[in-house]
């Protein structure tokens, strides 16, 4: 494959240009409570109902770490296959903003708690690797509304002090289809290992992404403007075509880019500078004095290691030579743990080409179709797994299947139960195809008397009929055989 | 009886304990002494009804194995108190209310204890003398329009006029230990981490330490006992199994080593506290105890990196005063960053802006490792001087201040002279060890001056062990008439 | 390294407390004197020197993952400056 051709370039009035793209995502911890105090952190509840002294920052507070957000980003870690660090120091990141109450959030600096790693993307059919910088652990803010009052904000604590992982990438992204495929990645390592559920509706992760461009075959980095708190990953697709095309329009009259912070507006579709953010930059860290370092010991690090969970790409492997499937199909499947699980579930007992045949194809179209995950599908393994079976052991045809499959979709009822109902059992007695057979033979005699002389094709027109005299339940396979014999 | 508000902590304590007097007529007496001063201001929210509610339900059924047991004590006025007005001396806290209590103070009614009322302090425990408070400057009451030292300065006011029986200061550079010099009183600052900080508005965090400020070495190690604790809350606490000071405290001290650091002899240091110090040499050898010379070669820089650590640790910490979830907010501001602005300016005094923006700049952008950075190593090698000298003695010997209590007003307008106070205290912080202050002496002036024990990491008993027993010999006696009562 | 005006303004901003400008002088001679002062640890070399990472010996302390704090919304919020029963009221941020 022709590397060249598959280049995401941006056609400058002067020449062709290469977007470098670097993200920080934010990804939420999966954890009862929050990192430094004992309030909960599930999502939707009353407003700063879960906030405690320590959340909003009363006089005297100290934070306590929570150590299973300790653990869930070394699991993070291995699954980006990274250095885990067995030292590493909290600092406080100094700003003030209405949401967050101490004036400072509690992150990690010079001294993270996972160094370099890397993630492999799948595009189709290439792979291709992204490296990670580092992860570290660090308090998330409050959210302030602006909406309810034209003169005041409203703050909401509930978010304050949820642990976050921020995980920082190399600038080794290269086009807004490989930030897609970079996020879903991260998003479904995470998921397969419960460390965060990668729900962006509920903010559960977002991303700051890096833009900068350079002219294609130039290896210097060009000066980058950040776009904080993107949070999907269409918006980032379409606030990095902007800002690109924004960088090389000012870059081709001649100006320079200023390195700054952006927004991207989604009701305008495209970025604009954050206002004075000249002094935002000096967060004055140092290492928080409530805090002592955290040293790890390998011990920990390995007792982790051995309960992981089988992640995305081990599977793919597995997939591939356990169920014969095409780097493609493997992909899909083990793109959610919910649809590999589905998947292994329905093959324990069922055809394998048929399970990825009608999962990839009709399930995953009827999930579109009603915006529905898999776990949410009315048609649940057991029963895929049952319609699958019915189409080995030849109750049904492939096409009644279809049939069968579209009540499913709807009611949710078992694949058994709606061919008894209506009746839909293929007809798979040879004696009783073989009298529609010769009922048909007789009916047409011109037609088999071409067809002997050498017509094959009105071979085709003598299974329609057939199919059509048994009102369309004709075991095909024994349809096929039969005529055959009779048409010799 | 003769005066009982006169009386030592133990004293007392023994008193109700054999049932001579009740809980009600003790606290009656501070609450006199109380309302009868109309100069000292070391009160700043003073707590009667609820006092005299408290002893006499103690009276009604008292509880006699505690080791505070019906005692009225006054706190300073950092340590957050579940209902009662907490200021911080600041205006920024002037009318907070907290909902709840610190775990020292907590301790301490644990032990039968209640609280008597909020003593006054410097603004954010920042200041030497008690002049940087919202509510007005304290008197020394040992002597008209002196200053009883700070940031503990209400603590030790109070304390030495008898308006409270004992009570208990935060330290963070000095601030328990140069106003009990200051008073004639005691004053300990703890190891670093053996009392909770949860609940005491914080300054520095890396050197604040609460402690007991008390007339008496006794009274000190009964205080210490009731205060300390394992806290979970506070990720700097040390997990120990708790000690019994006061039980402990014995004159046993021949065969110990003491150190005299060459270093704290500095230029201009008075005649009358070298004599002090010589004098305190001189008791110990008289105990037994062997007295060696010992070198704390960054001496010096220990007030240098004190004003850069704590200041940027501060200016962090008081990053919290916002207006927005309690306390004062400034009634001018049209949006959000003036609202900050001017409740900062309006809300804070101007020490306390002064070291906030010390504390900025020394964390900003290119200044960093100049000044922080290099603060925290100078700050390892004042650590290892200690850590080193320790090796040879069991404690040190020093002045507590290089000065006896200065008129208000007299240090007011030179910063670095009113930091100079310090001199001898701030290196104990720096490097987290405890240390106490004894009143040893009187200059010409009859004022107190005090003498300094430095000891090792939690070594709290030997340290109380040394002072008990120099307390004996020094017989210090302090008589003040009562000149600022009506 | 010398204080002046614009820096302390400069500071000033980040520390968000806003200097009067008839104190501003005052001001800036003070934090000179200061920092001359704080300057006295240039005169150690301290190239080999670890900074003090921690002044307690022990390890970082962690809980467990257990909720036993907040639903005290009405404990949060009643020392607000401007009440109100569900939120922190502020000025808007201008944007």
């Amino acid at each position: 494959m022709n590397k060249e051709n598959k280049k995401y370039l941006i056609e400058g009035e002067k020449g062709k240009w290469e977007v470098v793209i670097g993200l920080e995502v934010h990804a939420q911890v999966i954890s009862n409570s929050k990192l430094f105090s004992g309030s909960s952190t599930k999502f939707g509840a009353e407003p700063n109902t879960q906030v405690s002294l320590v959340d909003s920052a009363f006089p005297g507070m100290l934070p306590v770490i929570n150590e299973y957000c300790i653990h869930q980003a070394i699991k993070t870690g291995l699954g980006l296959n990274a250095k885990i660090n067995l030292h590493s120091v909290f600092d406080r990141k100094n700003y003030f903003y209405a949401d967050l109450p101490q004036g400072y959030q509690i992150s990690q600096y010079k001294n993270p708690i996972v160094g370099e790693g890397e993630v492999t993307l799948d595009l189709q059919g290439e792979s291709k690797k992204i490296g990670i910088e580092r992860l570290h652990l660090e308090q998330d803010a409050g959210k302030s509304i602006h909406d309810m009052d034209p003169s005041n904000t409203f703050v909401d604590l509930n978010r304050s002090g949820v642990a976050l992982m921020e995980i920082v990438s190399k600038p080794d992204l290269r086009s807004p289809d490989e930030v897609n495929a970079y996020v879903k990645k991260l998003r479904s390592i995470m998921r397969y290992l419960g460390t965060c559920d990668g729900n962006m509706q509920e903010g559960s992760l977002r991303a700051d992404v890096n833009v900068s461009v350079r002219k294609e075959g130039d290896t210097n980095l060009g000066t980058r403007c950040e776009i904080k708190n993107v949070n999907s990953i269409k918006f980032m697709q379409m606030a990095i075509i902007y800002e690109a095309q924004r960088q090389v329009e000012l870059l081709e009259s001649g100006k320079k880019i200023n390195q700054e912070t952006r927004l991207f507006d989604t009701k305008k579709n495209e970025t604009r500078s954050m206002r004075s953010k000249e002094d935002a930059h000096d967060y004055r860290y140092f290492p928080d004095p409530d805090l002592l370092p955290l040293n790890i010991d390998n011990k920990l690090i390995e007792k982790i290691k051995k309960n992981l969970p089988e992640l995305p790409d081990q599977k793919k492997e597995r997939f591939i030579n356990e169920y014969s499937l095409s780097a493609y199909e493997a992909n899909i499947l083990v793109s959610e743990k919910e649809i590999s699980d589905y998947f292994e579930e329905v093959v324990k007992t069922s055809d394998k080409k048929l399970a990825k045949n009608w999962i990839i194809g009709e399930l995953f179209a009827s999930l579109n179709e009603k915006n529905i995950s898999i776990s949410d599908s009315p048609i649940t393994s057991v029963k895929m797994a049952q319609l699958i079976d019915c189409i080995t052991l030849g109750v049904i045809s492939g096409r009644t299947a279809k049939e069968v499959f579209e009540i499913m979709k709807e009611t949710g009822e078992e694949p058994r139960k709606i061919i008894e109902s209506k009746g839909l059992q293929q007809k798979s007695d040879p004696k009783e195809l073989e009298k529609i057979i010769d009922q048909v033979i007789i009916d047409n005699k011109d037609k088999v008397a071409q067809y002997k002389s050498g017509k094959d094709k009105l071979f085709g027109f003598f299974v329609g009929q057939v199919m059509k005299d048994s009102g369309g339940k004709a075991n095909p396979q024994l349809v096929n055989e039969i005529l055959k014999q009779k048409l010799k | 009886m003769s005066d009982i508000s006169k009386k030592s902590l133990s004293e007392l304590v023994k008193l109700i304990k054999k049932k001579e007097i009740k809980s009600e007529e003790l606290t009656q007496s501070f609450i006199k002494n109380i309302n009868n001063d109309n100069k000292l201001n070391s009160f700043i929210t003073i707590c009667s009804e609820e006092a005299l509610k408290k002893s006499k339900s103690f009276d009604k059924s008292p509880k006699l194995d505690l080791l505070l047991p019906g005692i009225p004590i006054a706190v300073k006025d950092l340590f957050c108190t579940q209902g009662i007005k907490t200021t911080a001396g600041s205006k920024m806290l002037e009318n907070f209310v907290p909902n709840y209590e610190s775990t020292v103070t907590k301790n301490l009614w644990n032990e039968g204890a209640f609280l008597l009322g909020k003593l006054n302090c410097d603004e954010y425990a920042m200041g030497s003398s008690n002049e940087t408070s919202y509510f007005g400057n304290v008197m020394n009451p040992i002597a008209e329009n002196t200053v009883p030292g700070g940031s503990s300065g209400g603590s030790a006011s109070a304390l030495a006029a008898d308006q409270t029986p004992t009570t208990i200061g935060t330290d963070t550079g000095g601030s328990i230990r140069q106003p009990a010099s200051f008073t004639g009183t005691v004053g300990l600052k703890p190891t670093y981490g053996l009392c909770s900080r949860w609940g005491i508005v914080a300054f520095a965090s890396s050197l604040d330490q609460a402690g007991p400020m008390t007339k008496t070495v006794e009274d000190s190690a009964l205080m210490l006992e009731a205060m300390a604790s394992f806290d979970k809350k506070d990720s700097t606490s040390i997990n120990k199994k708790k000690e019994n000071y006061f039980k402990n405290l014995n004159h046993n001290i021949r065969g110990l080593k003491i150190g005299i650091p060459k270093e704290y002899r500095v230029d201009g240091m008075p005649k009358e506290i070298d004599a002090l110090w010589e004098n305190g040499k001189k008791i110990l050898k008289d105990s037994g105890v062997e007295i060696v010379d010992i070198s704390l070669p960054n001496t010096k820089y220990a007030l240098p990196t004190y004003y850069i650590v704590a200041p940027a640790e501060a200016s962090s910490n008081l990053a919290r005063y916002d207006g927005v979830k309690y306390g004062f907010r400034s009634a001018k501001g049209n949006n959000l960053i003036e609202m900050y602005e001017n409740t900062r300016s309006e809300g804070f005094g101007d020490e306390v802006k002064r070291r906030i923006l010390i504390g900025t700049y020394v964390l900003s952008s290119g200044y960093y490792e100049a000044y922080y950075l290099k603060a925290q190593k100078v700050r390892q090698l004042i650590k290892e001087d200690f850590d080193q000298s320790f090796k040879k003695v069991d404690a040190i010997l020093t002045p507590s201040t290089p000065s006896s209590a200065f008129k208000i007003g007299e240090k007011k307008g030179d910063p670095i002279s009113m930091y100079l106070n310090d001199i001898f205290t701030v290196p104990v912080n720096l490097a987290g060890i405890p240390a106490i202050s004894i009143p040893a002496g009187i200059d010409k002036n009859n004022y107190p001056l005090g003498l300094q024990l430095i000891g090792r990491p939690l070594d709290e008993q030997k340290l109380l062990n040394i002072a008990y027993s120099m307390q004996k010999k020094i017989n210090f006696k302090q008589s003040i008439n009562r000149w600022w009562e009506n | 390294m010398s204080i002046d005006k614009d820096k302390i303004k400069h500071i000033s901003k980040l520390a968000r407390i806003s200097v009067d400008e008839k104190k501003i002088n005052d001001l800036t001679k003070d934090l000179a004197s200061i920092f001359k002062f704080i300057e006295q640890l240039n005169e150690l070399n301290t190239d080999k020197v670890e900074p003090l990472s921690s002044i307690l010996n022990e390890p970082l302390r962690s809980r467990k993952d257990e909720i036993n704090d907040g639903k005290i919304r009405t404990k949060i919020l009643e020392n607000s400056p401007q009440k109100n029963d569900e939120f922190f009221v502020v000025p808007k941020v201008v944007e």
